[in-house]
């Protein structure tokens, strides 16, 4: 049984990767279980200089979900490089570094110092809804997304993932723009922009008043963009947004995803990585399937 | 690694007071790494419906029996309510409170509302300590034989004068300081007590251990949602209340 997937070229052991900002930098879920059992870990998302983060209450469960604003709290491009990439280059899986920044310069700069390390792959964050300048900014706008990946790709000598916003009316516009712009692949989706009240105290429950969305309520929407993604690109697609058990990661798969990353299901179950692969594989058993790539968009629709 | 997810049975839950639900599991593996002031992230429904786990302090270890006490608030301490069998815990987790009784040789301890319970543990291991605990009314006041039972001196307070001292129990640990010698203070409660203690110890140079609470995600220190302010700059201007914590000094943070 074939479990590897291929991402702009580079090879991965499974189609498990962990979803940037809900794993860190692999410390803690590494006591778990060996990072070996990953197919990637894509990091938490990196600024150029160390970032705060948001005040707190930054996150509250909603019905099936979760909203959050963690507004990237991170030690910055170098600390990573310095302290937490040597722990996690000294496991089999790849790894993804996650960038955020308030300008295109900003993103270029990191593109550039992040290629010179032993990163494998550069995922583009332009749609956290939860900073003010840049990231979503950047990722709702057809044009800005063209833009702003055309310069980064003169700095990256990596795969250069984009990753999409589904805060926008037509998900296929912002894919074609990436593409265009030279994007190596695309993950897809990062949360929905949402609110939560508290009705005793009528005040939000987020300090920053809003955050992002996800976890299983957002999983329908996921697939639906991921399959309207894969009918106008042929680019890797990185398929997230709710994905708890195997049977989510093959629907997701099915729709049109190379690879799949786990997030919020991590919070839920410490081991959803390791379980959600072994769904796969049960899968793959049950169905005779030999090649876990032989699942990817074959959703029959008539 | 000490802490890992365990499925637990279910040998004891009663309600202590309104809402307030005392329940005993059997976990060997948890209650023997258990350290006071730590916490038990609790699964309190299905993964779909309630993603996120309840994040409960330990009130007492030991052998293989582990106690937790609950207030039933939200929809996820209402559906915890319900299960009788078996209940999915990650644990031990955080940093538990620094006990050294060699070094300290007049602890005060003192809890407020269901921040007692974390504290109970913690009443256990210390040498002769003092504890304060306040409460609403009457009707809220529990544990005060078990504490009793594990230290010299609990004193109760309520705001409503309904039982025991007649008002905060912070004013009591203040004619504590005057009139005595306290060389540390452990305390949990809501946060106009902590804030209240917090400046209370500081103002009288006496190291200060407070255990917080914070809406948290993973549990574990990756996801960074369960931040608390403190006096640090830069990245860590905001620390982890699952893992820096829930135990800090004082002096540590911004309340």
């Amino acid at each position: 049984m074939n479990m590897k997937v291929n991402i702009a070229g580079v090879e991965l052991n499974n189609p498990i990767i962990t979803a940037s900002g809900t794993y860190g930098f692999g410390r803690e879920y590494g006591e778990f279980y060996s990072l070996n059992e990953l197919g990637a870990i894509c990091v938490k998302g990196l600024t150029l200089l160390p970032r705060e983060g948001n005040p707190p209450p930054r996150i509250t469960e909603t019905y099936g979900g979760i909203l959050n604003s963690v507004g990237l709290q991170n030690p910055g491009v170098e600390a990573f490089i310095e302290y937490e990439l040597p722990e996690l280059k000294k496991y089999t899986c790849k790894v993804i570094a996650n960038m955020s920044g308030n300008t295109i310069e900003d993103y270029c700069k990191m593109a550039e110092r992040l290629s010179d390390s032993d990163v494998d792959m550069l995922e583009m964050n332009i749609s956290c809804p939860n900073v003010k300048a840049g990231g979503v900014a950047f990722g709702t706008n057809a044009d800005t997304i063209l833009n702003i990946t055309k310069e980064v790709k003169k700095y990256a000598k990596k795969p250069l993932i984009v990753k999409l916003s589904p805060n926008v009316t037509d998900i296929t516009e912002m894919a074609k723009a990436a593409e265009q712009g030279g994007a190596d692949a695309l993950s897809l989706i990062n949360t929905l922009l949402g609110m939560a009240i508290d009705i005793k105290t009528r005040r939000p429950i987020l300090a920053n008043v809003t955050g992002g969305l996800s976890g299983p309520a957002v999983k329908p929407v996921a697939v639906r963009m991921i399959y309207q993604v894969r009918q106008c690109t042929n680019l890797p697609i990185i398929g997230m947004g709710g994905v708890t058990t195997g049977d989510d990661a093959i629907e997701m798969m099915l729709a049109g995803s190379n690879a799949i990353a786990v997030g919020t299901a991590n919070f839920m179950n410490p081991y959803a990585c390791v379980d959600i692969k072994k769904g796969i594989v049960d899968y793959m058993e049950k169905y005779n399937i030999d090649d876990v790539n032989d699942i990817s968009g074959k959703v029959i629709v008539k | 690694m000490s802490h890992d997810v365990y499925k637990c049975k279910v040998i004891s839950k009663k309600e202590i007071a309104p809402n307030i639900i005392d329940v005993t599991v059997e976990s060997k593996e948890i209650a023997s790494a258990a350290m006071a002031g730590q916490f038990l992230h609790v699964k309190c429904g299905d993964d779909i419906s309630m993603p996120l786990r309840r994040p409960i302090s330990i009130c007492d270890a030991e052998d293989d029996k582990l106690r937790f006490i609950f207030e039933v608030k939200g929809r996820g301490t209402k559906n915890l309510l319900l299960i009788d069998d078996e209940i999915d815990i990650m644990g031990p987790l955080g940093t538990p409170f620094t006990i050294d009784n060699d070094k300290y040789k007049n602890p005060a301890v003192i809890g407020g509302g269901i921040g007692t319970y974390p504290l109970f543990k913690l009443t256990k291991e210390l040498d002769n300590p003092t504890v304060y605990l306040g409460f609403r009314s009457e009707a809220q006041v529990t544990l005060e034989d078990e504490f009793n039972s594990v230290c010299d001196m609990t004193v109760v307070a309520t705001d409503d004068g309904s039982y025991g001292y007649n008002g905060y129990a912070i004013d009591l640990l203040k004619g504590k300081i005057e009139n005595d010698v306290v060389d540390i203070i452990y305390a949990c409660g809501p946060k106009p007590m902590l804030k209240a203690v917090k400046a209370l110890a500081e103002a009288n140079n006496i190291p200060c251990q407070i255990s917080l609470e914070e809406r948290m995600g993973c549990g574990i220190g990756a996801c960074l949602t369960c931040s608390c302010e403190t006096k640090t700059e830069g990245t860590w201007k905001y620390k982890r209340v699952c893992k820096n914590g829930p135990v800090f000094w004082s002096t540590e943070v911004v309340l």
